[in-house]
């Protein structure tokens, strides 16, 4: 600190110059990160902005027909959901509901009320999303795009699957690691290799330690539990295709995050340990008030950058079950990419940007806020 | 240690100069002069389609020496989208196969040129009708081939559970079909006794099921209008369809995810549901035990898809160039270099001509059963620039009932997004 | 004397007993973790020698599908060059990749020198942005970007120097988009701010201009940071592909990764889609494996400090 004091002092001598590098500073400024901001303004900012125009639209891709501007029209589909009772259908003449051949309850179509617009204007071609049964009651979820809050809420599933799975998972091995054990840098070594792996490779050989019928997994599971646990249709399930993309995507990750954990761990100061042990503490005590507090500001990176990352899901879904079956595995940019690209409508795509873009930020702010130093500590 | 670095970074930067300068496949004249005409495929993978080709294309090269054509081949499953993106960019290739049904949409967002060919230029080759890309009254592409979906079965399986088995007159019924599926099950022999290749995915979904889907009396759109698919795609008989389709993977005699495309040629299942294509290795295989049988007649007769992948002209395709690429389509579709295709690779010609140099279609021969098939009972998908979304529609809500999950909510679905993208375009008017 | 010594030598005989079983617990732990992270990786090498689909199938119904026993073969290797023009596609990706490493290191620290190391009008206004934009997703942007490439002018060299729209299909699409990095500039922000200013005015009174600087007293000392960004820039070059394959269709400059999805899509062969994995995963293991200690401890180092 004083070595640093002492050195300003000497600067403060020499005004003249000073004042002429002071001012040149602006130009050397530009010339020097000039390129870097501009290439940020064309290739990042600009862009940004272009999209928030296009969600304004209905631009195509590839059309011989010019864009029109549309108002908020994308985004009111997009998020238009909305809930329609459905009482059971009555017979008119004993006044009876009426019931199937397996005795269920029958209800009326949905599409009566999604494809009337006079009468039911509020339904007008909306699709079917779920249904919940209530009583005698059908509570059916409609919405304009099924898919895309579908794929919302899978981003989300997986979210808060994988923060905490995985940064617990990262935490843990950054300890075992971290023991004074010969061959830990093996160790290390072998954890971190899924992380430099490219990802489309790794989706593709899941894709076959998933199948079904041969599939690696499926042959562990059935040694492990003995036969009891016939094979898994993991990319073919609605019910287990996520957790399939969760297992891999944290199988390739966890190793970024030992190697946080494990730099914190070795910030950490010896003394620390020692006084805690001289108070007596027990390891679990030592781990609570010593490791977990020091690794405060790594918990918090971590947990921001999986957070963001698991939004960003897209190469495993593409490669793997291409947002399948039945849109169980699709995700936000998966959508971006099909509605944009695939099926060129430009204008929607980018109004599911923005709305990502929104999201983000609020869970960043979110997160921020709820990780934040409580004053006073 | 600063400087070596710079010599890479220079050393870097000259190769990558240099290898764009080279590599570029944009190019329109080579050095000798010649006009280079860029050609696509969706054939890469498949090795007697892509090696047809290269004989083709170097035979037209030799004798046609202003002209030089540069073969690119793609994935089936990425080809669409490369397509979409080089039109974006106006580096479409001069030459381009597409799927017949997807004609209508690329000739829409004018993709393609029309050829200069005529109505009565087809009809003195005697062309199929499911071979011809037709837009608004225009031609866009011609097709070399055509495939004709059949069920293959084995004589000797049929006799052992007391199968009929069917003629091209008197296929089976939908409860004959049901009754047999349910016996071949139940006998425990095949785990799945009915293969039809769920995991393909992509187009095989429409041009698969939708004939049996027709078969039933629903289809994918009103053809008339062809302008909503309500009624036609979620209507009763569509229904009638879908749980009859869901109920096979349901029901287990059709297995929803093989890992291969094998079972039938390995023993493990007993009737397999595919194109025409298989017959070699099926051949091969079983001999004279193997059975190529009609389709099944759920009701209005018995149905398989028609129109292949079929050779067109990109609209941003110089004049020169295009001259020379209308001439190698010429060039291809002359009886001989049809025959070469289909003899190298089992499908089946597309004109009379060509037919008589392919002597396994000759009359008598066992395989001339798939060639009178595709005559009799060929209904195409449907011709308009929705299309893409109809296949897209379909494809998932055919996903959705293999899963298991509500027929009519799938159908409902799909009519929707069809109808709302019909409805978005302005029915695809100019 | 003797009975306390006897006591001590018990008490420590059972420290050193729960020390070793420790040890070995820990040892176990950590071998079953290495065959939970190493298996797919092994498999896939594995499947690459068999010699068929069936062989692969049958193999993996015990241990021999992460072992690569009974006859092997190289045919599947072979094939990967018959089927594909891999060494173009490998070349491609090196290009890329090594270029976007050497301008973002370039570009981006010259970028955060000039925000920490000079004082301007605006420096904390454009610092503040910079910041913002990590908030920005890729995949928010990726659809404005491709409209945006694809309408920017490009010199074309083929057929004589000529003036072109869009830039599919070439290198510059690949690099120059991802040149700039919020997060490059970040690390390198937050490392000089670390190095003491006294450096630099010293140079400043021997008269150097503020690019000497630049290059004689910040980056010779910036070892770790530009290692570690130089890794974050190549693994985020060699393994893209949502971008590329939007924007590359042509042959001649695809890179690895999207071929290696076009070679799944066509490929039916498991051996040989195996092996065109384990080809385009090797280079950066091996690199990975060479220089690992710097690796992690570059990584490490500079990203915690956010």
């Amino acid at each position: 600190m004083s070595v640093i004091t002492g050195a300003t002092k000497q600067v403060q001598v020499i005004r003249p110059q000073q004042r002429k590098h002071l001012r040149g500073n602006l130009v050397t400024a530009l010339i020097l990160g000039g390129p870097a901001f501009l290439l940020l303004l064309v290739f990042l900012i600009g862009p940004f902005f272009m999209g928030v125009a296009f969600s304004f639209t209905d631009e195509r891709l590839v059309s011989p027909v010019p864009a029109q501007f549309i108002g908020t029209k994308n985004y009111s589909q997009m998020l238009q959901v909305s809930i329609l009772t459905l009482d059971p259908v009555v017979d008119p003449t004993t006044n009876q509901p009426r019931h199937d051949a397996h005795g269920n309850l029958l209800y009326p179509s949905v599409r009566t009320f999604t494809q009337n617009e006079q009468k039911y204007p509020q339904y007008f071609q909306l699709e079917q999303w779920f249904s919940v049964n209530l009583g005698n009651q059908r509570f059916v979820v409609l919405a304009h795009d099924p898919t895309f809050l579908h794929s919302i809420f899978n981003n989300i599933f997986f979210a808060l699957v994988v923060v905490p799975v995985q940064s617990g998972l990262g935490l843990l091995l950054a300890l075992l690691v971290n023991q004074k054990l010969k061959g830990r840098n093996f160790f290390r070594t072998i954890y971190f290799s899924p992380v430099v792996t490219s990802m489309v490779v790794i989706s593709i050989v899941w894709t076959f330690l998933y199948d079904k019928n041969v599939g690696l997994v499926n042959h562990m599971l059935k040694t492990v539990s003995f036969g009891a646990i016939g094979p898994v249709n993991w990319l073919g399930s609605p019910s287990t295709a996520m957790w399939a993309i969760i297992i891999m995507s944290v199988w390739q990750g966890v190793g970024l995050q030992m190697i946080l954990f494990l730099a914190g761990l070795q910030d950490i100061p010896e003394q620390l340990y020692e006084a805690a042990s001289i108070d007596g503490a027990n390891p679990v005590q030592q781990f609570a008030n010593v490791t977990l507090p020091g690794l405060r500001n790594v918990m918090v990176f971590v947990f921001i950058a999986i957070t963001i990352a698991a939004f960003q899901l897209f190469t495993q879904v593409f490669v793997m079950t291409q947002g399948g079956p039945n849109d169980a595995t699709s995700t936000v940019v998966f959508n971006i990419v099909q509605r944009g690209f695939v099926a060129q409508n430009i204008g929607y795509a980018s109004a599911m940007s923005v709305v990502f873009f929104l999201f983000i930020l609020a869970i960043s702010f979110v997160q921020r806020y709820a990780t934040r130093e409580k004053k006073g500590k | 240690m600063k400087s070596k670095l710079y010599a890479l970074g220079a050393l870097l930067v000259m190769l990558m100069g240099l290898l764009a300068a080279c590599g570029g496949s944009s190019s329109t004249t080579t050095a000798g002069g010649k006009t280079v005409i860029t050609l696509w495929t969706h054939s890469a993978g498949n090795a007697s389609e892509m090696s047809t080709l290269n004989k083709e294309v170097t035979s037209f090269n030799g004798s046609h020496s202003q002209y030089q054509i540069q073969i690119q081949s793609f994935p089936q499953a990425s080809y669409n989208d490369s397509v979409s993106a080089a039109a974006l960019s106006h580096k479409l290739p001069c030459i381009l196969d597409m799927d017949n049904p997807t004609v209508a949409n690329f000739a829409w967002s004018r993709y393609v040129q029309a050829l200069p060919v005529t109505d009565s230029d087809v009809q003195q080759m005697g062309l199929l009708q499911s071979a011809i890309g037709r837009y608004q009254g225009k031609i866009y592409a011609l097709g070399q081939f055509d495939v004709a979906l059949t069920m293959f079965a084995r004589k000797s399986i049929l006799q052992k559970y007391n199968i009929r088995i069917p003629t091209l007159d008197q296929p089976w019924t939908a409860n004959e079909f049901n009754d047999m599926l349910s016996k071949l099950k139940s006998s425990g022999a095949f785990q799945f006794p009915f293969d039809l290749n769920p995991q393909y995915g992509g187009e095989w979904l429409p041009y698969a099921y939708s004939p049996m889907l027709q078969s039933f009396g629903g289809d994918l759109i009103d053809r008339k209008s062809l302008t909503s698919a309500d009624g036609t795609l979620n209507g009763p008989a569509a229904a009638k369809w879908g749980q009859w389709f869901q109920g096979l993977f349901k029901n287990g005699y059709a297995n929803p995810k093989p890992s291969s495309d094998q079972g039938f040629l390995q023993g493990k299942v007993a009737l397999w549901y595919t194109g025409s294509w298989a017959t070699d290795d099926v051949v091969k295989k079983y001999g004279k035990d193997a059975l190529f049988l009609p389709s099944v007649n759920f009701g209005t007769g018995p149905k398989i898809g028609g129109g292949s992948w079929e050779w067109g002209i990109s609209a941003t395709c110089p004049q020169q160039a295009s001259q020379g690429a209308s001439q190698f389509i010429k060039f291809l579709m002359q009886p001989a270099n049809i025959a070469l295709l289909n003899n190298a690779t089992g499908l089946i010609p597309t004109t009379p001509a060509a037919t008589s140099l392919v002597p396994r279609y000759a009359t008598g021969s066992p395989y001339r059963i798939l060639f009178d098939m595709l005559q009799r009972f060929t209904v195409m998908r449907p011709p308009t620039p929705a299309y893409p979304t109809i296949s897209s529609s379909f494809q998932k809500a055919a996903q959705g009932i293999i899963q298991g999950s509500d027929v009519q909510t799938n159908l409902d679905n799909a009519v929707n997004a069809i109808d709302q993208d019909i409805q978005q375009h302005n029915n695809y008017q100019q | 004397m003797q009975q306390q010594a006897l006591i001590q030598t018990s008490a420590e005989r059972t420290q050193r007993s729960r020390r070793l079983i420790r040890m070995i617990v820990q040892y176990a732990v950590n071998i079953l973790l290495v065959l939970a992270f190493i298996f797919p990786l092994l498999f896939m090498a594995s499947a690459s020698l068999k010699t068929s689909n069936d062989v692969i199938f049958s193999d993996m119904e015990s241990i021999r599908g992460l072992l690569p026993v009974g006859s092997l073969t190289l045919n599947n290797y072979v094939a990967v060059f018959q089927l594909s023009p891999f060494l173009r596609f490998l070349l491609n990706s090196i290009i890329v990749s090594s270029i976007s490493v050497l301008l973002g290191v370039f570009f981006n620290s010259l970028a955060a020198f000039a925000l920490s190391r000079l004082q301007w009008k605006g420096q904390k206004l454009v610092l503040t942005l910079i910041i913002a934009t990590l908030i920005i997703p890729f995949e928010t942007i990726v659809i404005p970007l491709l409209l945006l490439v694809n309408n920017l002018p490009n010199i074309s060299m083929s057929g004589g120097l000529a003036l072109t729209q869009g830039w599919f299909d070439t290198y510059q699409v690949q690099i120059i988009p991802f040149i700039t990095s919020a997060f490059s500039i970040f690390l390198f922000y937050q490392f000089f701010k670390g190095i003491p200013i006294e450096m630099d005015e010293a140079a400043l009174v021997d008269g150097a201009s503020y690019f000497q600087i630049y290059r004689q007293v910040i980056m010779p000392n910036a070892g770790p940071v530009i290692a570690t960004v130089a890794i974050f820039t190549f693994l985020g070059s060699w393994n893209s592909f949502l971008w590329p394959n939007m924007v590359i269709q042509s042959e001649s400059v695809r890179p690895v990764m999207v071929g290696m999805n076009y070679f799944f899509q066509q490929n039916t062969q498991w051996g040989v889609v195996m092996a065109y994995a384990t080809m385009v995963t090797l280079p950066v293991l091996a690199i990975f494996l060479a220089f690992q200690k710097a690796f992690v401890t570059s990584l490490a180092g500079s990203s915690v400090k956010g």
